[in-house]
């Protein structure tokens, strides 16, 4: 096997992975191998997935955004109680994100200006946000906006079968991998992540990378609320705790390197799917939810493993 | 203490690095291993130390065989190797570094009175009593911290000690203090294999020299015998032409000036003018302050005095982007940490400053991407089978090649040059004196700071002097002598 072929056989581990537990499942469960299931499964990947794609930009940068689940409750929560004060659903959506991305671009300013280790700055906003989230909610979810759009954005399909939050996932991915393949910002992203001062020394505007990389997961995090948001028609203060976790894994399951400067989106959704297909696949196999996170656990720790032995 | 390696074999995989090669070493000998990057001198130490196993060959010390398959083995042998990257662990103190791993204790407790006592005194017998055992190894000089490591193998009672381009980063005074060390540990029978670029040291210090060449032993001489011509042909299998090639082209008008530039450290009072097509060689001691001048002009850091002209225009400079935006490019001083990104391909690396060219709204154009690095890869001269290869694959000569290559995408006003052959052997040298003699020709404003006094000498139309951050000295090359550039270097006279 030629370097290069390695390195492709090495980049599809992802893919093989989730193909290898997909066949088992399919073999041992009769319901997993059906489009209604496939289909749940993208659209209960799709919030991970969305939040993860954001992960992957800040941990190709080498650094780590421990926020977003607190992100997408405030901003969640921040959506429902506009609505409910009369604002139009949709620029209540809007409004959302952009104050994702600008608690995203907080994040950002205090890890570049500030200098904060990425794992402190973001540890702190998390708390922050969630305790805000719980302020501005009064610690109780709001519930009931009566806009069928705003419930189309993550409990609608399209077609009557493709699940939009989905298409949002499909159409993330695909701008995701043009960013980071085909564009100056991508390559950037790159090179700031696996040397950051060759990239200032070659003029990369390095801390203007790190403020779009933390924005764009914040804006990212917002969206996942939207989509869990509409779909529950119900805002909750404490909503997507744990999330930056599932998040971290997926990036991780897909190849992306922690210390920063290598790894692929594509590998993220693989992460992300694989994980989403474990859950419902020991769902149906009636497995005890105590056990499933043993077996996570284990996945992850295995997936890894192979990938580091694959890489030496 | 006699070792003697017979009928070395090493392949990587596909790749065979070493093959069939002989080398000797006695007691009481300095020994130089000289070659091309790529040679395979690394290897071969490596296989000494316990590093790597052979896949053929024997190691024979006095007569016995061994077989060496770990360091720690080689340690027990007498075998230490100090590296060119040091392996001193720098928020410790010197003692805990010279005793990591067998730290004297009793029932788990560090007996820290015994430690101080005796790393004291072996530092005392390397008449090195000037560092204190108690000191943070990272606040030492390079210098010192490769005592240190010194100290350290002899304290294992190394027998054979592997030097790794030791002098790489050293002072002028460093260089003088480990060699007289160095012939210290001769006089007691220690057998020293010096590994290095710098000819005019191994001329200095090495009783013999061994040299291989794209993995083969060519050949052993004895220095007193052979000369620098006979090695570097042993070294290259071909002539090289000149060492240091001629350049014919005639300065221009003034492109760079510099009036009174300070930083916020120890950069005072710096004033000088660079024209088209002339080379201004900084010469001055490890410290002195040259690269932060380039660092100060670049932009990286802060100007506190001082005015820069450009091309008759004054510039602002206050951020690389700037510097760039105007005109400059930037050869830093280490292409690992600064340089290159190890990660990514030649072509990502190549067109890292000017990727904006080759795009349209933010999206990167694969094909004039593409069409740019060939050129970049044809006008260098740069050696691979592919652009999309990592960079970290390639040699050390053509890594440098590709730093260059990030700066030429645009042709720049000023270069900035930072060590520019640091760690790239006699054929790469002289081919990045040809690339810096066609910038010159093609009318760019060079300034070239090194620490190899006869680089600068040679490629240099003028000689800048640095002592500790102020100028000391500003030599026609033609007429300057390393003696001058010395004294003006050390502070010791002002020359005009």
């Amino acid at each position: 096997m030629t370097p290069k072929q390695k390195a492709t056989l090495q980049k599809l581990g992802p893919f093989i992975a989730l193909v290898l537990v997909s066949v088992g499942l399919a073999v041992l469960s009769p319901d997993f191998l059906t489009v209604a299931n496939l289909l749940n499964v993208m659209r209960q990947v799709s919030i991970n997935a969305l939040i993860a794609f954001g992960m992957t930009l800040v941990i190709l940068l080498g650094g780590i955004d421990l926020s977003v689940g607190s992100i997408l409750a405030l901003s969640s929560v921040g959506i429902a109680t506009l609505i409910q004060s009369g604002v139009n659903p949709m620029l209540a959506t809007l409004l959302g994100v952009i104050g994702g991305g600008v608690m995203g671009l907080l994040n950002g300013l205090v890890v570049s200006k500030g200098k904060v280790a990425p794992f402190i700055a973001t540890l702190a906003s998390m708390t922050i946000l969630r305790g805000l989230a719980l302020v501005v909610s009064g610690g109780s979810p709001i519930t009931g906006f009566n806009s069928d759009l705003f419930s189309m954005l993550g409990g609608g399909y399209v077609a009557g079968l493709v699940p939009i939050p989905v298409v949002w996932m499909l159409i993330m991915f695909g701008l995701f991998a043009f960013l980071l393949k085909k564009t100056v910002f991508g390559r950037h992203v790159y090179a700031t992540g696996g040397n950051e001062e060759a990239a200032r020394l070659s003029g990369v505007k390095v801390d203007q990378i790190k403020l779009w990389v933390y924005t764009i997961s914040g804006a990212m995090s917002a969206m996942a609320g939207v989509v869990l948001t509409s779909r529950l028609n119900s805002a909750q203060p404490t909503a997507g705790s744990g999330y930056e976790l599932d998040a971290i894994a997926a990036v991780v399951l897909g190849g992306t390197s922690l210390t920063g400067g290598r790894g692929w989106i594509f590998g993220t959704l693989m992460g992300a799917l694989l994980i989403g297909v474990l859950n419902n696949g020991l769902n149906l196999l009636g497995v005890s939810s105590f056990y499933q996170q043993v077996i996570k656990g284990v996945v992850i720790l295995l997936a890894v493993l192979i990938d580091r032995s694959g890489k030496k | 203490m006699n070792v003697v390696m017979q009928g070395i074999s090493k392949a990587f995989g596909p790749v065979r690095v070493l093959e069939e090669v002989d080398f000797a070493i006695a007691g009481g000998e300095i020994h130089a291993l000289m070659g091309e990057n790529g040679a395979g001198k690394s290897t071969l130490m490596k296989i000494l130390s316990g590093v790597y196993r052979s896949d053929a060959g024997s190691i024979v010390i006095d007569g016995q065989t061994v077989d060496i398959r770990s360091t720690r083995q080689a340690e027990a042998c007498g075998i230490a190797i100090i590296h060119q990257e040091l392996n001193l662990i720098p928020q410790l103190s010197v003692m805990e570094n010279l005793f990591l791993g067998r730290e004297p204790s009793r029932f788990g407790v560090i007996d820290s009175a015994r430690m101080q006592r005796e790393a004291q005194a072996q530092l005392t017998a390397l008449g090195a009593s000037g560092i204190d055992p108690e000191a943070e190894a990272g606040s030492l000089s390079i210098g010192q911290q490769q005592m240190v490591e010194i100290a350290k193998a002899l304290a294992m009672d190394a027998r054979v000690l592997i030097m790794d381009e030791p002098t790489a980063a050293l002072t002028e005074r460093e260089i003088d203090t480990l060699f007289g060390l160095m012939q210290a540990l001769k006089a007691r029978g220690v057998a020293i294999v010096y590994v290095s670029h710098r000819m005019e040291e191994i001329f200095r210090i090495c009783d013999k020299i061994s040299v291989l060449r794209d993995g083969r032993f060519v050949g052993e001489r004895v220095i007193a015998h052979t000369d620098f011509d006979e090695v570097v042909h042993m070294m290259v299998g071909r002539e090289i032409g000149d060492r240091f090639p001629r350049r014919t082209v005639q300065p221009g008008a003034v492109r760079l000036q510099v009036d009174g530039l300070a930083d916020a450290h120890h950069v005072r009072d710096i004033s000088f003018a660079v024209r088209a097509g002339e080379v201004l060689g900084v010469a001055g001691l490890m410290g002195a302050g040259r690269s932060e001048i380039l660092k100060t002009l670049f932009g990286l850091n802060r100007r506190t005095a001082g005015t820069v002209l450009l091309d008759g225009e004054a510039v602002s400079l206050h951020s690389p982007g700037a510097a760039i935006a105007a005109g400059l490019a930037f050869v830093t001083e280490d292409r690992k940490s600064q340089g290159l990104v190890l990660g990514m391909s030649l072509r990502e690396n190549a067109t890292l400053v000017h990727l904006p060219q080759y795009a349209r709204l933010g999206v990167v154009s694969d094909a004039a991407e593409q069409q740019a690095v060939a050129g970049l890869i044809e006008q260098l001269r740069i050696r691979t089978r592919d652009a999309e290869l990592e960079v970290k694959s390639l040699s050390g000569g053509n890594q440098q090649k590709v730093v260059f290559a990030k700066w030429l995408a645009q042709p720049p006003k000023v270069l900035l040059l930072d060590e520019p052959t640091r760690g790239v052997d006699v054929g790469g040298k002289a081919e990045i004196y040809h690339i810096i003699n066609q910038l010159a020709a093609a009318g760019v404003a060079i300034v070239m700071v090194s620490s190899e006094l006869p680089e600068v000498m040679a490629m240099s139309n003028r000689i800048l002097v640095i002592h500790e951050g102020r100028q000391t000295g500003l030599f026609e090359a033609a007429k300057a002598t390393q003696e001058g550039i010395m004294a003006a270097a050390t502070g010791t006279a002002h020359a005009a």
